[in-house]
């Protein structure tokens, strides 16, 4: 490893050969503003706000791409010229932008917003066209208004890198618009619905779409008996909107937060993934026992059974018919709660917090819910609960802890790690194991499909059979792992594919960081690390141990995969059109 | 400007889905292989519809969007079919000044379409153009080979009627 000796801004310091200036800046202390700069997927010196100045170098440098490769470098970061040419960059981007700050979303969380009050910008110095778009709203999930765009292309990378690339920069120059081909609305194109196009949006161009006004009315109503459910991942993130460190764990603050804005019950949606443990393991076992199609695919992540249905609809015998966690809790809601509660289920509006913004599109999918119900009716992401709690004035930071409601609040340490990439495949692990050897095994860390690299590949015993299995998580991966099962090529018995890269940790709807966090913090690691730590602290880590999940089938589902299981918690899936 | 997307049926034949495969295939491993193909196809269709790019984007593995962004990018490519007759009205700088911009609006009102639109009939498409190197018959359009020189906006009603009736 070779290494250099240079100066910043006028001190010495020592980097390694070819860093960029943008890390090695960050390393020394030193953020440089970006704007369309995000690491590994999208390095393309676009937007000009990371220019610097290299001695001797002809013009100014984008600091993100510029790989510092000579002896001697010296580098500047803040002079008068540099601090001039990004205000100006600023005021340009702002001269056609809608500046509408007062009613945007991103309001207080916008990486342009941040930048024009650190340089003093006068937003009118350049008055350009006025804006000229429709905001797209023909989707359930997200609403696009590229009045707002600073044509970054984050959106567009984070897009191709889940292998969907159903946005890009289309026209040229001034005319230049992020859209899809042939000007289609997001609704007519094959968008998965994986909202990571709004994680990593620096302004509000792109952004969930809020549901929070019917969850608000339904509190309101007394007619109704409103039923929440938080997924397992919300725990570990939701810290962060409040300011708390990423990677802290908040349950017991988020369920008083939930009691105080109203919610009748607070149900832990751990509940269903444990449940769906229980459906998905039998399956497995039963595909292996009968001969069925294998290697099954677990089907928990709406974005990813979207993808298969666009892009690979050959495949779909090979997903679980288990419904996702968020799905049979609400079915469960609405039959064996409703029974036990003694209400109506027409009048319980259930109400789901998720790591994701698919899941507004999954609550509406066909052959979900009974009787013209759907299971769930309103579907939140992470942020917009923050915003809940924000409107309610209620202090998060500061408040007590209290336990999830019975009869669907226990959670095992199985349903908890759902949230991260390689957690379903563990979960499944650790009950079909014991239910195959009929033996309580103490062996229950399935360390070799932790973590966040992209495809972890493992063979275990399990009762004398070797069952292989894959764990994926993003669509590029995804990809990669389908073709060989198309292909022909794949010997694996049971696949975990997680939509979004890291799972949904780091799901389209969780809270936002700006590119200078996200860049240099691993944000998946740190929140999957913060499941993995309540997986070890809870009384149960398995799913078929949940003394609720044993309650429920004793008393309502009979055993798993029954008749009553299949009409509740089973579904199917459809062909859709690539374009 | 924004490229006009055609909102006439595609007519595309067999023999021309052949061509187009054949370029496909001829250029499948070379790297950046969509504005070859894309160049090829509009020679073989005259324009560049939603069937045609998608026939491309399958055929060479790549997004749809990637070969619309590079469609739409370019000048070259059209989204719109030609006409049977084909109007091109310079916009060079010297038709400009004699007033090629008021014959190109009144070419627009009188067929009902934009610039880089084709009518509905089939009949006329009409784009405008940059310089012909006909300065000294400014402000100049062409119809298919024929050149109109020394236009006003009042000979243009008369010199459409001899191509609708023709």
């Amino acid at each position: 490893m070779e290494m250099l000796n240079i100066k910043i801004n006028g001190r010495d310091y020592t980097v390694e050969k070819n860093t960029t200036i943008l890390e090695a800046c960050h390393k020394f202390g030193i953020k440089i503003p970006t704007l369309c700069y995000l690491k590994d997927i999208n390095e393309i010196g676009a937007c000009r706000m990371c220019l610097c100045e290299v001695k001797g170098a002809r013009s100014l440098a984008a600091a993100c791409v510029y790989p510092i490769d000579r002896e001697g470098t010296e580098i500047f970061t803040n002079t008068p010229e540099i601090r001039k040419n990004r205000k100006t960059t600023l005021e340009l981007l702002l001269s056609h932008h809608d500046k509408k700050c007062l009613s945007c979303p991103r309001s207080d969380n916008c990486e342009l917003q941040a930048l024009c009050l650190e340089y003093g910008v006068n937003e009118k110095n350049f008055q350009g066209e006025d804006p000229r778009y429709e905001e797209d709203l023909s989707t359930l999930h997200l609403v696009r208004n590229n009045n707002k765009c600073v044509l970054c292309r984050r959106c567009v990378a984070a897009c191709k890198e889940q292998y969907v690339s159903v946005i890009g920069a289309n026209n040229r120059g001034f005319d230049t618009e992020i859209s899809c081909a042939f000007n289609k609305k997001l609704a007519d194109v094959a968008c998965v619905s994986c909202g990571q196009c709004t994680v990593v949006c620096p302004t509000g161009a792109l952004v969930e779409k809020d549901n929070t006004a019917e969850v608000f009315k339904a509190l309101a109503d007394p007619t109704k008996h409103v039923v929440v459910h938080t997924a397992p991942s919300i725990r570990a993130t939701l810290g962060e909107c409040f300011g708390m460190p990423v990677g802290s764990l908040v349950t017991g603050k988020m369920v008083t937060a939930l009691k105080m804005l109203g919610f009748d019950k607070v149900f832990d949606t751990n509940f269903g993934a444990d449940l769906t443990i229980m459906e998905e393991g039998t399956e497995f076992i039963e595909r292996v026992k009968n001969g069925g199609t294998l290697p099954m695919i677990t089907s928990c992540s709406p974005g990813w059974i979207k993808f298969c249905e666009h892009y690979y609809p050959d495949l779909i015998p090979h997903l679980s018919t288990c419904k996702s966690p968020q799905q049979m809790q609400g079915a469960m809601i609405k039959s064996y709660y409703a029974e036990k509660a003694g209400i109506d289920p027409k009048d319980i509006v259930v109400v789901s917090v998720m790591p994701c913004v698919a899941k507004k599109f999954e609550i509406q999918r066909d052959d979900q819910g009974r009787d013209g119900m759907q299971d769930n009716d309103i579907s939140i992401s992470t942020r917009e609960l923050a915003k809940m709690i924000k409107t309610a004035g209620i202090q998060f930071v500061d408040l007590p802890d209290e336990e999830f409601d019975p009869i669907m609040g226990i959670g095992s340490g199985a349903g908890t790690i759902f949230g991260a990439t390689g957690g379903v495949m563990e979960a499944a692990l650790r009950t079909v194991a014991d239910v195959l050897t009929g033996e309580d095994l103490k062996q229950i860390d399935y360390n070799e499909i932790r973590g966040t690299e992209p495809i972890k590949e493992a063979t275990y015993e399990v009762a004398g059979m070797q069952v292989k299995v894959a764990v994926t998580s993003g669509l590029k991966n995804a990809a990669k792992i389908l073709d060989k099962v198309r292909a022909g090529e794949a010997d694996y018995h049971f696949i975990e594919i997680m939509c979004c890269p890291g799972g949904c940790v780091n799901g389209g709807g969780q809270p936002i960081q700006p590119g200078h966090v996200r860049n240099f913090v691993d944000l998946k690691g740190l929140r999957a690390k913060a499941l993995y730590q309540d997986d070890l602290g809870l009384p149960q880590r398995k799913s078929h141990e949940n003394p609720e999940i044993k309650a429920i089938y004793d008393e309502y589902l009979g055993k798993p995969g029954s008749h009553l299981a299949h009409e509740l918690l089973h579904t199917s899936y459809v062909k859709r059109e690539k374009y | 400007m924004q490229k006009k997307i055609s909102s006439i049926p595609f007519q595309g034949t067999p023999e021309q889905e052949a061509k187009l495969k054949e370029a496909i295939a001829n250029h499948r491993d070379d790297p950046g292989a969509v504005m070859p193909v894309l160049q090829e196809a509009q020679e073989i269709y005259g324009y560049l519809p939603l069937e045609v790019q998608t026939m491309i984007a399958d055929g060479l593995n790549v997004p749809l969007d990637e070969v619309f962004g590079v469609s739409t990018f370019y000048s070259q490519f059209a989204l719109s079919p030609k006409g049977k007759y084909h109007i091109s009205v310079c916009l060079g700088t010297a038709c400009y000044v004699k007033g090629s911009g008021d014959v190109l609006n009144k070419l627009s009102e009188e067929l009902g379409i934009e610039a880089e639109e084709c009518s509905v009939d089939g009949q006329f498409s009409l784009t405008a153009c940059r310089c012909i190197g006909a300065c000294g018959l400014a402000p100049v359009i062409t119809i298919n080979d024929d050149v109109y020189g020394r236009l006003t906006t009042d000979e243009v009603p008369g010199i459409l009627k001899r191509y609708k009736e023709a």
